[in-house]
């Protein structure tokens, strides 16, 4: 249902909702998923329940990664998709750290539509994921020189 | 790659302000920068100036002015304007806004797009946030794109299927054939696009599922072939190759061969394939496994294929890694119910499992113990559950306690027992229990007589120790009222005697009486055990009256008024004394609750006439009658001994302040305060069968009141039992029926029945009473109606 990356200090680095949610019941989400990861010990289970969803969170160095499951879901594949999109990041990246996530937010989020659509797995293959990204990022290029508005 | 430095430029503001108001300064100056160069029609920097308006709104700030900019920019021609527009979308519109509509065009334009990558932002978005108009509208041209030669765009068509078929269910016909092609595709991210929209189609129609089963032989075997083949880079995580896929169609397989045995047949193979070759040690290979346990244990599948799947969850609860036991336990609580023997196997883990550390663990553990307590193993899992209660984190307590009384009730092997576990649970987790619990612990120590000695010593003690524990000391009280000369006097096989003086009991019950830790229950119970007191103990009954007379002025209004009436019992009614305090009867379970829940909610609906049905079903049976009369006496004050009635202090007001006859009932046996003299009533015989005779006198109470008496009696040759009266009366009066005298009527007149029917008619309707007579003899039951359409006396 949505996948939400915070910092240590609880402050929101990304947010993917994939199911329409008011702004209201978005900070609320928030607040609450905060309230609940952040306090738990190292060394826990990394699943929770809360409503009617499953939680499920993985810790990376400062940032927790946390998404919201539904019933049938299989929780351990998921932590399978958190570990995916940081690897994603990672290459994209070149050793990604929680600064590159912060000032090129939006790429992450290019990534994330790569990686995953309408709350499924879009694509298994990392190497799939990685090529779509450099054509889109060459696309981008391309135009703007094509355009030869100054980048900037 | 080109950076957006004004937009790192004002992250880095934005990061570096040291306070929340510096914060908010620097972003204001930014948005109105952004608001000002919105307005020019065009920009080269458009995109950075979305692109910052999108950070501040993950900051959490109001970030509405930006949704028209973010429609300009989807339309615009530039790729990175649209690629940051779309985004905008995403984040900043939802289904809600209207500015949705607005981006249907747009998106409907890029759709057609040369460019892979501009369609591909335009599905994506869709997928996001597309509302059920736009989904329609756009449902033929996804349908277009399913069949195009790029898999690029088939993946994401596939998925942007999927989310249209969750808005708009009807149009999943419309994906049908095309799902059907994509499974025949190589490429991974097509298949498992088209895995999830074939799941999707048929989660949500059963002909569609029907039309698929013909797959399951594909699926099998493209299983086969990711679950054999060798390595291959692209696709491999940790030795598992293609997890994502493989769970995918384990899902789609289990719900296609749930309830149908011959899909079930053909997985077999496969799933017994996958369960052992895949490897464990990580956490995608259990992953794999997981699923395939839920799959198998959702088909049909064969026994052996059954037990495969339970040993592998048992093996899970053995694994180290606690995220791998919280699975194993979820999923055995799901088949407990099913293979309760196979789930038995691995109970000494699962008891293991609740000294956890980790809560949701415990959590767990302890539902999964309640499941499989039994007749065999109750002591033992007792034990462990006692000692879970006692270190429990305060969350899962209230839990524990009430599945631990519903274990003891269902399983307890000798009342002994049953009576110490629960005493057991009230010392350790007492604040935690429900309200419940206190009158069916008591109805419990009522129903062993033979343990009542026992049981108020040990509740004794227990008091002595600790009156923090408010169910437990209330318990106490009440056990030491009703038996407190059992407890005087000191000798008991069961456990060693103690010297116990009435000092020592008085000393105790005001001690109670007088902590702040007691709430107005606890001292209402208090109170009343100090009352019964006096008539079990001999001595220091002046003791007695005093502490009573001493809450005759107390603030709490409960507390006033019961030691203004017992103090009117120790004053005018001494000799009435000794038979309303007298030992409560056994309480049956169930009837007490629903007849004081009438009772007690009748005078609170007066408003409500017509409650007529209810009241013919709220008779009482014997024993719970004299209770009744007792609530009756006593003034109508509250007793909370009785079951049910935990609005206890709110109901108590209020059936004293309801002008029912209630009182009237007091006042008419202590026979002093009527005001009017009762004349004798008149009667008349309203009913004469099979030798049974009913006859009916009535007496106006009040201006609107009025009281029934229905007398019967048996003149043939055998006793008659179980001798019941229902009555119903027009919708506006209201019907009160006390309880009757007996329920036997010997042979040949040898005594009479009586009850008494108490009829408030405030609209001074016609009254008329049906009644219902219901009795057994010699064996069978006979029931019978009568009418009575004119009332003697009125």
């Amino acid at each position: 249902r949505f996948l939400l990356l915070f910092s240590r200090q609880g402050k929101l680095r990304l947010q993917k909702w994939f199911v329409p949610t008011s702004d209201r019941e978005r900070k609320k989400v928030i607040r609450d998923m905060i309230m609940l990861v952040l306090p738990r010990q190292p060394r826990t289970c990394n699943f929770l329940r809360w409503k009617d969803l499953k939680i499920v969170y993985k810790r990376y160095a400062s940032l927790y990664f946390c998404a919201g499951l539904e019933e049938q879901d299989n929780e351990l594949l998921a932590l399978e998709v958190l570990h995916r999109y940081v690897e994603l990041l990672d290459k994209y990246f070149g050793n990604v750290c929680e600064l590159d996530i912060i000032f090129n937010f939006e790429k992450a989020y290019f990534i994330l539509d790569e990686f995953l659509m309408g709350g499924e797995v879009l694509e298994t293959s990392k190497f799939a994921v990685n090529v779509s990204m450099e054509q889109a990022d060459t696309l981008q290029e391309t135009m703007e020189e094509y355009m030869s508005k100054p980048a900037y | 790659m080109s950076p957006s430095v004004p937009l790192q430029e004002m992250i880095r503001a934005i990061r570096s302000a040291r306070t929340q108001c510096e914060e908010r300064g620097v972003i204001q100056r930014e948005c109105a920068a952004i608001r000002a160069q919105f307005r020019q029609t065009d920009n080269g920097g458009r995109s950075h100036n979305l692109a910052k308006l999108l950070y501040v709104h993950m900051l959490g700030y109001p970030a509405h002015f930006g949704q028209m900019e973010c429609v300009r920019m989807i339309a615009s021609p530039r790729y990175s304007e649209k690629r940051v527009g779309y985004l905008g979308a995403m984040m900043l519109l939802d289904e809600k806004q209207d500015a949705s509509l607005l981006i249907t065009n747009s998106i409907k334009n890029d759709l057609s797009h040369s460019n892979q990558y501009v369609q591909s932002l335009a599905l994506c978005t869709l997928a996001c946030m597309g509302s059920a108009e736009m989904c329609r509208d756009l449902a033929p041209e996804i349908d277009r794109l399913l069949r195009s030669s790029n898999s690029y765009i088939k993946k994401k068509a596939a998925l942007c299927a999927v989310h249209i078929v969750r808005k708009v269910h009807d149009l999943g016909e419309l994906f049908v054939p095309s799902a059907r092609s994509l499974l025949s595709e190589k490429n991974h991210g097509v298949l498992h696009g088209a895995v999830v929209l074939i799941t999707e189609l048929c989660e949500r129609s059963p002909e569609t599922l029907e039309r698929f089963r013909k797959t399951v032989p594909d699926l099998v075997q493209i299983m086969k072939g990711l679950v054999i083949s060798g390595y291959s880079p692209d696709h491999d995580v940790a030795g598992v190759s293609d997890p994502f896929l493989q769970v995918r169609i384990l899902r789609l397989l289990r719900i296609l061969g749930r309830n149908n045995e011959a899909a079930s047949d053909a997985m077999n193979d496969l799933l017994a394939q996958v369960a052992t070759n895949t490897d464990s040690t990580k956490t995608v290979g259990n992953a794999v496994l997981y699923e395939t346990v839920l799959t198998v244990l959702d088909i049909k599948s064969e026994s052996g294929l059954r037990v495969l799947a339970v040993n592998i969850l048992g093996r899970f609860l053995l694994n180290n890694d606690r995220n791998i036991r919280y699975i194993a336990m979820t999923s055995l609580q799901k088949i407990v119910l099913t293979d309760h023997n196979a789930v038995q196997r691995h109970r000494g883990t699962i008891v293991d499992c609740l000294k956890d550390q980790d809560a949701s663990v415990k959590r767990r553990a302890l539902e999964l113990s309640l499941a499989l307590v039994s007749a065999s193993n109750i002591r033992s899992m007792m034990k462990e559950l006692l000692i879970f209660l006692s270190s429990c984190p305060p969350e899962l307590r209230a839990q524990a306690a009430s599945g631990i009384f519903n274990a003891a009730e269902r399983y307890a092997p000798s009342k002994r027992w049953h009576i110490d576990t629960i005493l057991h649970v009230l010392t350790t987790a007492g604040g935690d229990v429900r309200d419940e619990t206190v009158p069916n612990l008591i109805q419990l120590i009522t129903n062993t007589s033979e343990l009542h000695c026992y049981t108020v010593h040990k509740l004794y003690r227990a008091l002595l120790t600790d009156i923090s524990q408010q169910p437990l000391v209330q318990v106490a009280c009440w056990c030491i009222g009703e038996y407190g000369d059992l407890l005087l006097k000191g000798e008991c096989q069961e456990t060693e005697a103690v010297q116990v003086t009435e000092d020592d009991v008085l000393d105790a019950l005001e001690i109670v009486l007088q902590s702040h830790m007691s709430t107005p229950t606890t001292r209402g119970f208090a109170l009343t055990a100090t009352m019964k007191l006096s008539t079990r103990i001999t001595d220091n009954v002046d003791r007695i009256r005093s502490i009573v007379s001493i809450y005759g002025s107390c603030i709490d209004v409960e507390l006033q008024q019961r030691a203004v009436e017992y103090n009117a019992l120790f004053k005018k009614y001494d000799h009435m004394r000794a038979a309303v305090l007298e030992r409560m009867p056994v309480i049956q379970k169930n009837s007490l609750g629903q007849t004081n829940g009438e009772l007690s909610e009748e005078p609170m609906k007066e408003s409500q006439p017509g409650k007529v049905k209810q009241e013919e079903t709220a008779l009482p049976p014997q024993p719970a009658g004299q209770v009744v009369d007792l609530l009756d006496l006593l003034g109508g004050s509250q007793e909370p001994l009785q079951p049910g009635s935990s609005v206890a202090g709110s109901a108590s007001t209020q059936l004293t302040a309801a002008p029912t006859s209630a009182g009237g009932d007091l006042l008419d046996l202590l026979g002093g305060f009527e005001p009017t003299p009762l004349a004798p009533a008149p009667t008349v015989t309203v009913y004469e069968k099979n030798g049974v005779t009913l006859t009916l006198s009535c007496e106006q109470q009040s201006e609107s009141g009025l009281t029934v008496t229905l007398t019967a009696s048996n003149s043939t040759d055998s006793d008659i039992s179980g001798f019941t009266l229902q009555a119903a009366v027009p919708k506006s009066v209201q019907l009160q029926m006390r309880a009757p005298s007996t329920d036997c009527l010997p042979a040949h007149g040898g005594a009479k029945l009586t009850q008494l029917v108490v009829l408030n008619n405030p609209n001074k309707v016609n009254l008329k009473m049906r009644i219902r007579v219901s009795y057994t003899c010699q064996g069978s039951v006979v029931q019978d109606m009568v009418q009575v359409d004119s009332f003697p006396g009125l």
